[in-house]
């Protein structure tokens, strides 16, 4: 079971990401047991039969870079879980769509960032609006993954706003004006 | 200039902090190189031929007496005593050890300073006019937009990872001399019939494999949402700029694939949801940024007549006052120009001897500031005529007066591959023998303004593609060319220049620029200038002339003339 960073915190992780291999087939594919995070494709082809799932909790969709958001739009209100897949850290589209999940559909659930996913940019995905964070399996040992929760902290007042705190930092606090020396 | 108050200070403290500790993991194996490189390319260190290379930001170009002075330290103690200014108002430096790397940067905080977005694939060091607040031809003053830019930019969350590089210029001056049109948004600063504030939006342009002038996508954007609608630009890039091929993921690309108004349609569809939101910028907030821009208090004066007089008396001194004095928006006073561009230097070079002098001189001078020309010059905003005929010979002194600003002389050059990895050919060599070539300054003056800009591989650093006469450097089978240009231009009529023809070797060259000129001297109409004359004429005449001279040269050297 792997680690992941929740709400700030090192937690034991319960979910399953799907991954679909070549040939397979979204609409077919066989889900492994317990709580699992399937892609859009699943979602979208098995709708029907997976709402039940996602209404009680054990099915979450995750979106690659390339997915549109608007495509579950309607769904967000029942997804517990979505989570956003960086193929490679510096793919940075899972940014734009968190920001979106979050400040233009107004999702509340859990947003986890998978894939490649790097203490050196927590920072940035907590302030786009992710609260849960995947390392890949193994990445980083228990001891370096509690180091890590110091870079959830590195600017304490950055200066524009984001989905963390939507005011930017001239509206968050009383930023003082010069006194100018007379001449 | 712009004095942080605590949160500016605060942000570049802690981003010491994090860089040190970024260093630290790399040096212990625990960052990857692929991990590393972005981490420390967003902190301006370009790993080159020799060592590693720090760019430090240079916030549109202004700089003070203190931060000067610190780069005359840091040139000594962590590189080989000098310093390169770059075409995008950055400094520079060519040989620090990357462990050295956070050590720099606590010293750049102790005095503003940092390397904050100089590279990476973010959004960059916002560039603009280097005489704002002083041009006589300002109707707004770009700097405190500027700053509202650099800020907003700096650690936004969202635009960190973008499919490249990403920059932004602003100009608020009849003269475009911020180069907006060759920057990714190019902000133009205006007033609209009820004498409001607000930008026209260019976005597109950019250099590189495939120069492209930016197009416009929004005639005014109100100043309050500046912000909101830079954002939508970024967003709609972020997500939708190729991320396939490094060559293709520039905005200008997507912009192109699209078409400027399909383009268009996206950002208005997103800045609709943006638009008003917590971002739009209040007056209480541009007052803010404004008062803590601590500009001298300047009082106009009467035209001098001492400097008139030694103007009248003194041809040296003319002749620099010509091509380095600029006009003031208050009587009484000057911008003057110090010429990084002195024959055998290469062209923004500086060294910490000189560093300290410009330090001196600005504060004795020039209440303490200084700009940065992306021209790779340094200027003085405000001198008081009456001091100009000391300042002249005082900066004689350091190398810095070589009246050649806008002349021929004044070349652009990247590094090239004296330093850089990525050149097929070396820029800086050439740019030194055409400089000797044209060492006559009567000469010089007469052919006037002309700007040649040299670049030694297609990424356009040189900015050759708006050089009125542009060098390319070009690897044939692994010889060093150079693939030649005109009819080039930066600012409010920018161009793109045409190829005359094959490619030189880099010994040709100073010839090749010969035959350019006079073709250029025989066809001028009375005082036009270089740029007027191919405008004109176009690139035929000066094609023909300058292969006929060099077959000449060829049959010439060939042994059956012997
Ligand atoms: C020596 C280390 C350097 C390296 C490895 C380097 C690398 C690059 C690369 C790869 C690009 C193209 C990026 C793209 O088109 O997306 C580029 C563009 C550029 N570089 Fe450099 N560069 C270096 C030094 C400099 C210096 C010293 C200057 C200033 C004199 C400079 C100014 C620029 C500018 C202005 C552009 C933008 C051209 C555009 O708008 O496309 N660079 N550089
Ligand atoms: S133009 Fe090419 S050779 Fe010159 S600095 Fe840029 S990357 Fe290097």
């Amino acid at each position: 079971m792997s680690e992941i960073i929740k709400n700030g915190q090192i937690h034991a992780d319960e979910w399953t990401v799907l991954r679909l291999a070549e040939g397979d087939d979204a609409a077919t594919v066989a889900l492994p047991a317990g709580r699992v995070i399937v892609p859009l494709a699943v979602w979208l082809a098995r709708r029907e039969t997976l709402a039940a799932h996602a209404d009680a909790g054990v099915l979450g969709v995750w979106l690659a870079g390339s997915d549109d958001p608007a495509s579950i739009e309607s769904d967000l209100s029942r997804l517990q879980l979505i989570a956003v897949d960086f193929p490679k850290f510096a793919d940075g589209r899972g940014y734009s769509i968190a920001a979106l999940l979050r400040s233009r559909y107004g999702y509340g659930g859990e947003l986890r960032a998978i894939g490649d996913v790097l203490r050196d940019q927590f920072f940035y995905l907590t302030r786009c609006g992710f609260d849960s964070l995947q390392p890949a399996a193994g990445k980083y040992t228990t001891a370096q993954l509690e180091a890590a929760l110091a870079s959830l902290r590195t600017f304490s007042e950055p200066y524009q706003g984001a989905v963390d705190r939507p005011e930017p930092l001239f509206r968050r606090q009383p930023r003082p004006a010069a006194q100018k020396a007379q001449a | 200039m712009y004095q942080y108050d605590e949160y500016d200070q605060r942000i570049v403290d802690e981003r010491v902090a994090q860089y040190a500790d970024q260093t630290a993991r790399y040096l212990a194996g625990e960052l990857s190189e692929d991990e590393f490189r972005p981490l420390r390319l967003q902190n301006g260190l370009y790993i080159q031929r020799h060592a590693p290379m720090l760019r430090i930001a240079v916030p549109y170009g202004n700089l003070r007496a203190e931060q000067l002075r610190m780069f005359a330290h840091i040139a000594r103690k962590y590189d080989r005593g000098y310093g390169h200014f770059t075409t995008r108002q950055n400094l520079q430096f060519n040989w620090p050890k990357l462990e050295h790397v956070p050590e720099i940067l606590g010293l750049l905080a102790s005095v503003q300073m940092h390397a904050i977005q100089t590279s990476g694939n973010c959004i960059r060091n916002v560039t603009s006019d280097p005489f704002a607040g002083v041009a006589a031809d300002e109707y707004i003053d770009p700097r405190p937009w500027c700053e509202i830019v650099r800020q907003w930019s700096t650690f936004h969350p969202e635009f960190a990872y973008l499919p490249r590089k990403f920059k932004i210029a602003v100009n608020g001056a009849t003269d475009d001399r911020a180069a907006i049109q060759i920057h990714d948004i190019g902000l133009e600063l205006k007033r609209d019939a009820a004498g409001n504030i607000g930008f026209r939006v260019l976005v597109g342009g950019g250099l590189g494999r495939t120069p492209i002038l930016g197009e416009e996508v929004a005639s005014f954007v109100p100043w309050q949402q500046i912000l909101n609608y830079c954002e939508a630009v970024l967003r709609v890039y972020n997500l939708h700029g190729r991320r396939d091929n490094a060559y293709k993921a520039r905005i200008k690309i997507l912009v192109k694939a699209l078409g400027v108004e399909e383009f268009a349609r996206q950002v208005e569809a997103e800045f609709v949801h943006l638009k008003d939101g917590p971002s739009t910028l209040t007056q209480a907030e541009i007052d803010r940024v404004a008062s803590r821009f601590d500009d001298p208090v300047l009082a106009p004066l009467a035209a001098d007549e001492g400097y008139r007089a030694r103007l009248a008396d003194d041809k040296a001194f003319a002749n620099w006052a010509k091509r380095n004095v600029r006009p003031h928006k208050l009587s009484g006073y000057a911008s003057v120009v110090l010429s990084l561009k002195t024959a055998g230097i290469a062209p923004g070079d500086i060294t910490a001897d000189q560093f300290d002098a410009v330090a001196d001189l600005s504060e004795r001078y020039a209440q303490g500031e200084v700009r940065v020309l992306h021209e790779q010059n340094l200027a003085f905003a405000s001198v008081r005529e009456a001091d100009l005929f000391e300042l002249w010979q005082q900066l004689r002194d350091v190398g810095l007066a070589t009246p050649n600003i806008g002349l021929l002389t004044d070349i652009i050059s990247c590094p090239g591959g004296d330093f850089c990895s990525l050149a097929n050919a070396k820029s800086i060599p050439i740019a030194l023998a055409i400089q000797d070539r044209f060492d006559d300054l009567d000469y010089l003056h007469d052919i006037g303004e002309l700007e040649l800009n040299i670049s030694g591989c297609m990424n356009a650093c040189g900015h050759h593609h708006v050089g009125h006469i542009g060098v390319l450097g070009v690897d044939k089978n692994g010889e060093e060319w150079y693939q030649v240009t005109i009819g080039g231009a930066q600012g409010n009529g920018a161009s793109l220049g045409k190829v005359i023809g094959p490619s030189f070797a880099a010994a040709e060259m100073p010839d090749v620029v010969e035959s350019l000129i006079r073709s250029f001297v025989d066809n001028r109409k009375e005082d036009e200038s270089f740029i007027d004359t191919v405008r004109r004429i176009g690139i035929e005449p000066f094609k023909t002339r300058v292969y006929a001279e060099r077959d000449a040269r060829k049959q010439e050297r060939s042994p059956a003339h012997v």
